[in-house]
Parts: C-alpha cells; structure tokens; sequence
C-alpha cells in the first residue's frame, strides 16, 4: 500500500495557533540561570569570590606599595594599621601587598590545574566513552592503575625530581594523577547519556554519529564537567597551600597562601595576623567556590532539583 | 567468588608494582647521584669507592632488578644518610604514634561525622541542619595548619586545659581534636547528601505505605543504601592513618611518620622515601582490597554481577 503526503493531515488546533498560547521556550540555559539566580547563597558566593578576584588584581595598586618590595628594617612586623591594613612581615614588606600578591599565584595554579585537569580528563573520558569496548576497558584499567598512585607523594616525588620549585612544575606534579577522576565522571556521564532514548531516537532517525556526539553527548556533559571544575579549583589551591606549607611549593622571591600561612607560623604566638590574614583568604576563597560549586550543581542539574 | 577475590589480589599487586616501579625511575631520574647531593667535596676516589658500595656505579636497570629481589625478600631499604637506620624500624618506631592519633581521629571524626550527616538530613530545612552544614563547610574551608596552631595557642597557653606536652594519655586531645576536623566535616557533608539521593528513591514510598515505622525505614531501608558508598571512603581513611599528618606532627612536636617522611624528603634521604612509598602504598591498596570485598558481602548488586 503507497502513502501520500496527502494521508499526513494534522487533526486539532493547528501548530501555529498552538505557538500562539505557548510561553517564550524555556531553553536549558535560561532555566539554569533562573534557578541559578534564585539561589542566594550561591549568588552570594559568586559575589564574594568577585570581590576577592578583584582585591588579588587591584590590590596592590590600591595599597600603594610595589610588588616586589625590599627590606625595611624600622617596619618590621608591624599590627595591622592606616598605612598597613594587614600589618607588615618579619622583613617589613607590606602584607596586604603580599597578600594580594600571593594570591595571584594561589588562584593562578588553581585555575590552570582546573583547566588542565579538566581538558585532560574530558578528553580521555570522552574518548574511551567513544571508543567503548575493549579499548574502554584498557583505558579505564590504566586510569585505575594511576588514581591509585597516592596523591601527595606523587607530588612530592615529582617536585623532587624536576628539582625545580617554580608554579609550572607544582600545575604539573597536581595534574598528573589529577586527571583521573574527571576522566571517570565524564566517562560515566557520556556512557549515561549514550543509553538514553533521545540519542537512540537520533541514531533511528540516522544522525551521523558525530552530530550526534557534538548535540546531544558534549552538551549534556558540559553541566557534569563545569561543576567538577568549580570543586577542583579550591582543591588545587588546597593542595598548593600545603605544598608550600611543607616547603615544597612556591619558592621566594615568589609567594603564595600558603608559602605566607608558612612563613608566620612560627611567630603566631607573637603577630597573628600574619597568619590570618593568608589562611582567611585561603579559607574564604574555599569557602566561595564550595557554595558556588554548591548552587552550580543545583542549577545545572534538574534532577537534583529540590 | 573466590575467583573475584583472587582478580583483585592480582590487580592489587600490579598496582603495587607500578607505583614501585614510576618511584624508583623518578628518583632514579633526578641528575647527578645521591653521594654527590649529601656531600658536595668529597675526594673523586671516595665518592667512587661509595657509589660502588651502594651499587650506583651500575646500570639503572640492574639496580632496579636487585631493589625488587630485595624487596621480595622483605627488605626495605635502609637510610643512606644515617646508615644503620632501616625503613622496617622507621616504621616500627614511627607509625604507632600516628596510628593511634589518627585511629582515633577517623573513629570519632567519621563517627560524628555521619552520625550529624544523617540527623541533618532526616531535620532538613530546620536549625540543625544549617547548624551541621555551617559548622562542615568551616571545617572543609579552613586549613588544618590554622585550625592546629589556634587550637594550641587556645587550650594551652590562653586557657592551659591541655598540657602542651607530657605522657598522661592527655597530650593525644588537641592533635586528635585536630586531625578529627576534616573527616568529621567531610563525612557529615556525604552522608547528608547520599541520605537526601537516598530520601527520594520509590523503594522509601513503598516502604512507607506498606506501614514500615519511621525508625526502622531510617536504620533498614536508608541506611542500607547511603551508607554504602562511605565503606569505600572509610577504608581509604584507614590507610591514610598509617601515614600520619605532617602539619599536625609538627605543630604538637609528636614523632610519627607522617613528619619524618616529608624531612626523609627534604633530607633527600631516597632510599627512605622510597621504602615508606612501598610501604604506604601498600597499605592503601590493601585498604582498596578490603573495600571491594566488604562492598561485596555488603552490597547485593555487586555480589550478582560477580556471580555473573
């Protein structure tokens, strides 16, 4: 039996009338943003590390010292003041200046971990997802292998090995291993989402497979990477803190959060603010991107929807 | 089953001989040799007559087949810049120290930490929730190396509760307290969420309008299943007991390994580093071992698909 167009006839309400009562379509950016928005935590939260992106840029400026700045023996670990705000260190270096300072170098390895991480293990997730099979496997194996390398003596090892103390070093011993659990997300989502009936419907209807990857598989993962890279950052600038704490980071004349939390620690008895100061950022900063990460999760993610 | 068991074993150990293996190329890969690093001056014929003692002069490839041998035959190593001392004593006379702080630690961290993750998630919305997420995040945001500092200067100097040392059994309070702030914050913020995951499942409705009681849908039908994924999380805590905390050591002056590992590294003392790597390595892909078979008595769904 032959069909002909003329058998096709919609029944009802035409779709243009229908277009008429419909609302302006809600696209899945909108509707994150909105949900987004009304959170005001996470809306606080992106305010405030705003704020404190803008106080590391702009800082030193403000304050009116320069960056690199040399010794001055009558300044030396002064209470914080009008000419100080933060007070100044055992050297008489201005400490909201080498608070801001640091700072650049903290946020700078959290980002640049973040997005090496990130472009690492998307790709190498994504890939394996792609591939499937016994290729998945022996990549998923290897990704297991190298997760179970502990962590911090990884880094060290590497910080070691290189024998060069400089932030590029410190970005690469983090990643190394760092990768990995952004590989296994993005794996699990893609393998998740590759299931689901609308790329079955997309395969019935005889997508090719790359616009299928491009539409429905790299959109629909973007959400899962973009909020395992808000938890990340914090994470790297953690890790440098402690690097650097132990001795093993950022180098003078360098500094960081960490390096500075270091340096002040064995005269907190004596000038706390030295020490405060730093770890307040550091803590602040952590605290900004969790709740970000927070609300991120909650407004990309409307399964999770409360 | 056993078959299962036996796959982890094996996978376990590969895992065990990588890590050996990347450590001992990496250090090995670091220019110029460990005699010259400790002592700069020192006349061409003794460094040669050391090098050959501790077998540097051959090649890479042989020194690492005899490392394994000697592995295999249970030697760690021993320190080369305080010869005599050897990594199995290093572990002996520093871990329990460790241990024991960080034993009790995990216990009373993950211990409050989930029983305040589940109370935050059964009173969600109310004060006590805000009060358990508040308090975690604070504890997840703020370093350990601000936490133990304040910690002493408060309990023992501006109120001296605390002795700052001593051997009472009262010196362990503050670096437990410590070292209990991280897992106690870490566990109470997963156990909330895996419980609210848990809360909307249709297995919870139907155990509600069968007539289960409150109680016993909390203890037998959520429990059950949130706290599933913290036997993973637990046992990777045991294995990071053994490595001790460096800030924490340091700060209270305790002699456990976790501070004499990073001063074997600023010593450059390899051979200790790479014993200890071996050694806690080890120890953490145990605690893997015993998470993957205690996940699978525990869970139902691992045990069919092993079965399978």
């Amino acid at each position: 039996m032959d069909y002909r167009p003329e058998d096709f006839v919609i029944e009802g309400p035409s779709v243009s009338g229908q277009e008429a009562f419909a609302a302006k379509p809600v696209t899945y950016g909108r509707d994150a943003w909105n949900r987004f928005r009304s959170n005001r935590i996470a809306l606080a939260a992106a305010i405030l590390l705003l704020a404190l992106m803008l106080l590391v840029v702009f800082g030193p400026a403000v304050s009116g010292y320069p960056l690199a700045e040399s010794a001055r023996a009558a300044e030396r670990n002064l209470a914080p003041s009008a000419a100080h705000w933060f007070g100044t260190d055992s050297i008489g270096r201005d400490l909201f200046t080498r608070v801001c300072a640091g700072g650049r170098v903290s946020v700078a390895i959290g980002l640049a971990g973040a997005a090496i991480t990130i472009a690492a293990g998307s790709l190498y997730g994504g890939l394996a997802a792609l591939l499937g099979g016994a290729a998945d496997n022996a990549m998923m194996r290897a990704v297991d292998i190298l997760s179970s390398v502990p962590n911090l003596l990884l880094v060290i090892l590497i910080s070691v090995v290189i024998d060069s103390k400089s932030p590029a070093t410190l970005i690469f011993a983090l990643t190394a291993t760092g990768w990995c659990p952004t590989a296994r997300i993005v794996r699990s989502q893609m393998m998740q989402i590759s299931r689901s009936d609308y790329v079955l419907a997309a395969q019935m209807m005889d997508i090719p497979p790359l616009q299928i990857v491009l539409r429905h598989l790299i959109p629909n993962t973007m959400s899962v990477i973009l909020v395992d890279a808000t938890f990340r950052i914090p994470g790297f600038i953690f890790s440098e803190a402690f690097l650097s704490y132990v001795g093993l980071g950022v180098q003078p004349p360098q500094t960081s959060w960490g390096a500075l939390a270091a340096a002040a620690q064995g005269m907190f008895r004596f000038y706390p603010w030295q020490l405060l100061f730093p770890a307040g950022m550091i803590a602040l900063t952590m605290l900004a991107f969790t709740l970000l990460g927070d609300g991120l999760r909650d407004a990309l993610d409307p399964r999770l929807r409360r | 089953m056993a078959k299962y068991i036996l796959k982890r074993i094996a996978y376990m150990a590969l895992v065990l001989f990588v890590v050996t293996s990347v450590t001992f190329f990496l250090l090995h890969a670091i220019p110029g040799d460990p005699i010259t690093a400790m002592v700069q001056d020192l006349p061409e014929e003794t460094r040669q007559s050391y090098l050959a003692a501790y077998g540097f002069d051959r090649p890479v490839t042989e020194q690492y087949l005899l490392y394994l041998r000697r592995l295999l035959s249970g030697d760690l190593g021993a320190s080369l810049r305080y010869p005599g001392r050897r990594v199995a004593d290093i572990v002996k006379k520093y871990s329990p120290v460790s241990a024991l702080v960080g034993a009790a630690a995990l216990l009373i961290g993950a211990g409050l930490g989930i029983a305040c993750g589940i109370c935050a998630a059964l009173r969600r919305g109310r004060w006590s929730d805000c009060a358990v997420m508040v308090l975690s995040l604070l504890g997840t945001t703020i370093p350990t190396f601000v936490i133990a500092p304040l910690l002493q200067y408060a309990l023992t100097v501006a109120w001296p509760i605390f002795p700052t040392t001593g051997t009472d059994g009262r010196w362990m309070a503050l670096p437990v307290a410590c070292m209990c702030v991280g897992p106690l914050a870490t566990y109470a913020r997963y156990l909330r969420s895996s419980m609210l995951d848990v809360v909307n499942h249709d297995y919870i409705v139907t155990a509600e309008a069968k007539g289960v009681g409150a109680c016993r849908i909390v203890t037998h039908h959520m429990l059950r299943n949130a706290l599933l994924p913290c036997v993973t999380m637990l046992c990777v805590s045991v294995a990071g007991i053994f490595a001790g905390s460096f800030i924490v050591e340091s700060v209270f002056s305790l002699p456990g390994l976790g501070r004499y590992f990073i001063s074997a590294i600023s010593d450059r003392d390899y051979f200790v580093v790479l014993g200890l790597n071996v050694v806690l390595t080890g120890v953490y892909v145990c605690s893997i071992l015993l998470s993957d078979i205690l996940l699978m008595l525990l869970d139902p769904r691992i045990r069919t698909e092993v079965r399978r």
